[in-house]
């Protein structure tokens, strides 16, 4: 763990940020009861990944300069951004309505379709 | 251009004519002006067209080669010793003949050897169109034109031009809805249908365009194609009125009477394709362009052959050659050579033998399907339920189509029939003759006094053919074609006045329908052979004339039966004239017998008069002949040109002989003496007529009594219908009823218990399907519900405890992966 932070800035570090985002997202997620809160966990734990993604793809941090994945870690997180549009998107759409018919975006209370 | 291209297309175009007017009116009938009254103008003018085609190929004929009247020809250069310009194989070996021929024979067959063709002009065979080629046999549309085509062309469309021009009066009616009294529905009041003007039209147009293609049929095959449609087309308008049941069933009796002979007609036809080997009438090219002898040329060596070796006149096709095995056999099996030579030859005799069977039988088959058509003896009961049609029909019927078509066939095939098929033809046609005759005497039915007169007269003209006298026969088929369309149709004009076909009811019309009167009053004069002996005369005295002539001639030369036709020809003509005179008395003189009827009587329109002046005046000049520098022009020398080459004249089986036609005219005991025979027969059925009908003297109602029996029996039309009712229709009805019991009794239940079985067993597959199948399934769906029931309580709905449920899972996934994980797994 102290390693990390005597040696120069390489993937494994990138990884640790992208765990504390992704962990982040996770609790905002879990924790929040606003719906936008729980949709920008969401966003946090989508570019968590992403950020996993291009440490791995790209050429600086690779030892020898030569990345395992190469330029498709970059894609894979261009996919993932324009995924995430989308789906944020949709998921306004649907906090909106939500709105609309409720007058509230409290996710607790969005539970009338429950089995 | 020459004639042989320019008949075919003029004739072609005239045949095809109404057919595009039937198929244009099939297609856009109803919507040809008001009610489709655009239909009668089309289908009169496709035919009114016809008829200047037929003209103009007529003319274009007449003029290539003028017509000779045969025996003013004979009487002209009889001294310089030719004999006739008559058909030079004609040089009969009859006996008459040879009294007649004899001083002249040598010098005439000198001029004229047997073969070529003097007077004759070739007929034309022209090859339009392939439908099929099948090895040797050829199936196509083709034309064979002669005079006889040319002539028939103009009397048919002539005759139905008229008729198309009368209908269009006379089915006015059509124009609109139309209300038939004679046809009650069930709920007790009368029917009322649509007007199907455009309809009767239709039907007309194909009517003409079938009878002109049986006339310009080249081959048997077309011949029978256009036979079946001029049958299908008596059928259609005879139940014009389809709704009436007395119509319906006598289209019915029509169609089925008719395929009776049909049935002889097909065996006929095939005997000569057997035999012959083609279609073709005239000669034609076959596929590799080699002119082949068609029937008539095959038939006509076989008869100069015949005549040259000796021996049975039968084309070569219908003999079964032994064959060189067959021969080596016969040879072998005789003792000495002058044996085996002497078998043979009686077995090639006997082949031949069979060959001229073969012959016969083609000859009679081909009858057969005329006697359906024309009516003939037993045959002739479909004729006057045939009445039932609108009166332009019968008219059509009558004169120029289905009867005649009958007739012309057995013109057309003369050269095919043997004279033993000669004999039966003449049998038939003397019967007929004389019996439809006797029943027209006691018909009160305006129209079924002129059926009956109708079949009297193809009687005749079979009867004329049948002895020989070939141009007679047809000539009588022109004449009575013109006067019979004239009387039917001024019946027509009788009936569209009085609204009646009962002549009972009638009576006293001459002033109100003065037109039609008058037109009849021709018909019938004509139709008696009215005129004055030797000098001039209506077209019917010419033909009856003929006949009369030739038959005595025949009698003559067959003293032992010959008589029976000349008498029952003659008592015909006596009687003809009688039951005429009948008819036109009581319809037009005397004293009204309804007062109701007379009253509303008014004389036709000038459509339907007017074709009855031009029939009239066809009807008085149809017989003459115009002598024009280098031509006879009329009809008879017309047809003469047609005259088959080689016909039965002179021809001698045992005990018939055969003379030859123009001795009826040069001879002048026989000519007279007919002449003066059937003007005293005439003038005697008309003295007849006059006394009970017209003035009155005595009462018909006494004779009626006195001779109640005879009278009994021909009102019944000698028990034709119940004798066929008997003989046919009942046994027919029984056997039917049979099979429809053992339809009903053994097939029927056979069906019925297998179709109980049947549910019975599907029964017991349905409680399977329920018991067995359907539970398991539904056990297995309620299995599915009660998991799905429990599993409803996982979904809480509450977000945040299923991203924690995701998170947790996802961590539980990592540490077990992270401590199960070895690198085996990867694969």
């Amino acid at each position: 763990m102290m390693d990390l932070l005597t040696q120069p800035v390489g993937v494994a570090h990138y990884l640790v940020v992208g765990a504390i985002l992704f962990a982040s997202g996770v609790v905002c997620m879990a924790a929040k009861r606003n719906a936008l809160g729980v949709l920008m966990g969401i966003e946090l734990v989508l570019n968590g990944a992403n950020l996993n993604f291009v440490a791995f793809g790209s050429s600086y941090l690779a030892p020898g300069g030569q990345s395992t994945i190469g330029l498709d870690g970059q894609l894979m997180a261009m996919f993932v951004i324009v995924l995430a549009a989308a789906e944020a998107a949709v998921a306004l759409a649907i906090a909106l309505c939500y709105y609309n018919s409720h007058a509230s975006i409290d996710v607790d209370r969005a539970n009338e379709l429950k089995g | 251009m020459v004639l042989k291209d320019v008949l075919p297309i003029l004739l072609a175009t005239a045949w095809l004519l109404p057919l595009a007017s039937f198929a244009l009116i099939v297609f856009f009938g109803p919507r040809m002006g008001k009610a489709g009254r655009g239909a009668g103008l089309l289908a009169t003018g496709t035919i009114i067209t016809g008829f200047v085609l037929s003209a103009t190929a007529l003319v274009c004929w007449i003029s290539e080669y003028p017509p000779q009247q045969p025996e003013l020809h004979a009487a002209a250069q009889g001294d310089q010793g030719h004999q006739a310009a008559a058909d030079p194989g004609s040089q009969g070996h009859g006996l008459p003949a040879e009294a007649a021929a004899e001083p002249h024979e040598a010098d005439a067959e000198a001029a004229h050897p047997p073969g070529e063709a003097h007077a004759q002009p070739e007929p034309i065979t022209y090859y339009w169109y392939s439908l099929g080629e099948f090895g040797s046999l050829q199936v196509a549309v083709s034309f064979y034109i002669d005079s006889l085509t040319i002539a028939m062309f103009c009397m048919v469309t002539l005759i139905a031009s008229c008729i198309h021009v009368y209908s269009m009066g006379y089915m006015h009616e059509e124009l609109e809805d139309v209300t038939d009294p004679l046809v009650t529905l069930s709920s007790g009041r009368a029917f009322t249908r649509r007007g199907r003007y455009y309809r009767f039209f239709q039907y007309l147009s194909l009517f003409c365009f079938s009878m002109l293609g049986l006339v310009i049929a080249g081959n048997i095959a077309m011949v029978f194609v256009f036979w079946e449609l001029v049958g299908i087309c008596s059928y259609l308008l005879i139940g014009f009125y389809i709704e009436r049941k007395s119509a319906s069933n006598a289209a019915n009796k029509a169609f089925i009477v008719n395929r009776v002979g049909d049935f002889g007609m097909i065996i006929g036809l095939m005997a000569v394709w057997t035999g012959l080997g083609t279609f073709s009438f005239g000669d034609y090219q076959d596929q590799q362009d080699v002119e082949q002898p068609g029937i008539f040329s095959q038939v006509r060596m076989a008869r100069e052959a015949a005549a040259e070796h000796g021996g049975l006149p039968v084309p070569q096709g219908m003999i079964e050659l032994p064959t060189e095995a067959e021969i080596e056999q016969l040879a072998l099996a005789a003792e000495t050579p002058e044996k085996a030579e002497e078998n043979i030859e009686a077995e090639l005799d006997r082949r031949q033998r069979r060959g001229y069977w073969l012959l016969m039988i083609a000859g009679l088959g081909i009858f057969c399907g005329c006697v359906g058509k024309s009516a003939q003896f037993p045959l002739h009961v479909w004729l006057p339920d045939a009445m039932e049609g609108p009166t332009p029909v019968s008219a059509l019927i009558h004169a120029a189509t289905m009867v005649a078509a009958g007739v012309y066939l057995v013109g057309r095939f003369y050269p095919v029939f043997t004279p033993e098929v000669l004999l039966v033809i003449a049998c038939v046609g003397c019967i007929t003759l004389f019996m439809a005759a006797t029943i027209a005497i006691t018909a009160t039915d305006i129209k079924r006094v002129l059926a009956y007169s109708t079949v009297s007269q193809l009687g005749y003209m079979m009867l004329a053919l049948g002895v020989g006298g070939w141009v007679a026969g047809l000539f009588h088929l022109f004449t009575h074609a013109i006067f019979k369309a004239l009387l039917f149709l001024c019946s027509g004009s009788v009936i569209h006045a009085c609204h009646t076909n009962e002549m009972p009811q009638m009576g006293g019309l001459l002033k109100k329908m003065p037109w039609t009167a008058g037109t009849m009053l021709v018909g019938c004069l004509t139709i008696s052979g009215a005129g004055i002996p030797l000098i001039v005369g209506l077209s019917g005295y010419y033909s009856k004339d003929y006949i009369l002539a030739q038959a005595l001639s025949f009698q003559q030369a067959n003293p032992q039966f010959g008589w029976i036709f000349f008498y029952a020809a003659a008592i015909g003509a006596a009687i003809t004239a009688c039951y005429m005179f009948r008819m036109w008395y009581m319809t037009f003189v005397g004293p009204p017998r309804d007062e109701h009827v007379h009253q509303h009587a008014h004389e036709s329109p000038k459509l339907m008069y007017v074709p009855l002046v031009i029939l009239a005046f066809f009807a008085v000049v149809g017989g003459w002949n115009l002598w024009l520098p280098g031509m006879d022009l009329g009809i008879e020398p017309l047809l003469e040109q047609a005259r088959p080459a080689v016909t039965a004249e002179g021809a001698s089986i045992p005990a018939v002989t055969y003379p030859a036609e123009h001795i009826s005219h040069t001879d002048h005991a026989i000519h007279y003496g007919a002449t003066w025979i059937a003007f005293t027969a005439a003038l005697i059925g008309f003295l007849f007529a006059t006394v009970f009908y017209g003035v009155r003297k005595l009462d018909p109602e006494d004779a009626r009594r006195t001779f109640a029996p005879i009278h009994h029996f021909l009102l019944n039309k000698w028990w034709f219908d119940e004798l066929y009712w008997l003989v046919v229709v009942r046994p027919a009805l029984l056997i039917s009823g049979w099979i429809a019991a053992v339809d009903k009794r053994g097939i029927d239940w056979l069906a019925d218990n297998s179709a109980r079985v049947v549910a019975a067993v599907s029964r017991l597959d349905d409680w399977i399907d329920r018991t067995f199948v359907d539970a398991l399934i539904d056990l297995i769906a309620a299995g599915t519900h009660a998991v799905g029931l429990k599993l409803r309580v996982v979904q809480t709905g509450n977000l945040r405890q299923y991203v924690m449920l995701i998170a947790v899972g996802t961590v539980a996934l990592f540490v077990l992966i992270s401590l199960y994980w070895n690198y085996a797994m990867a694969g």
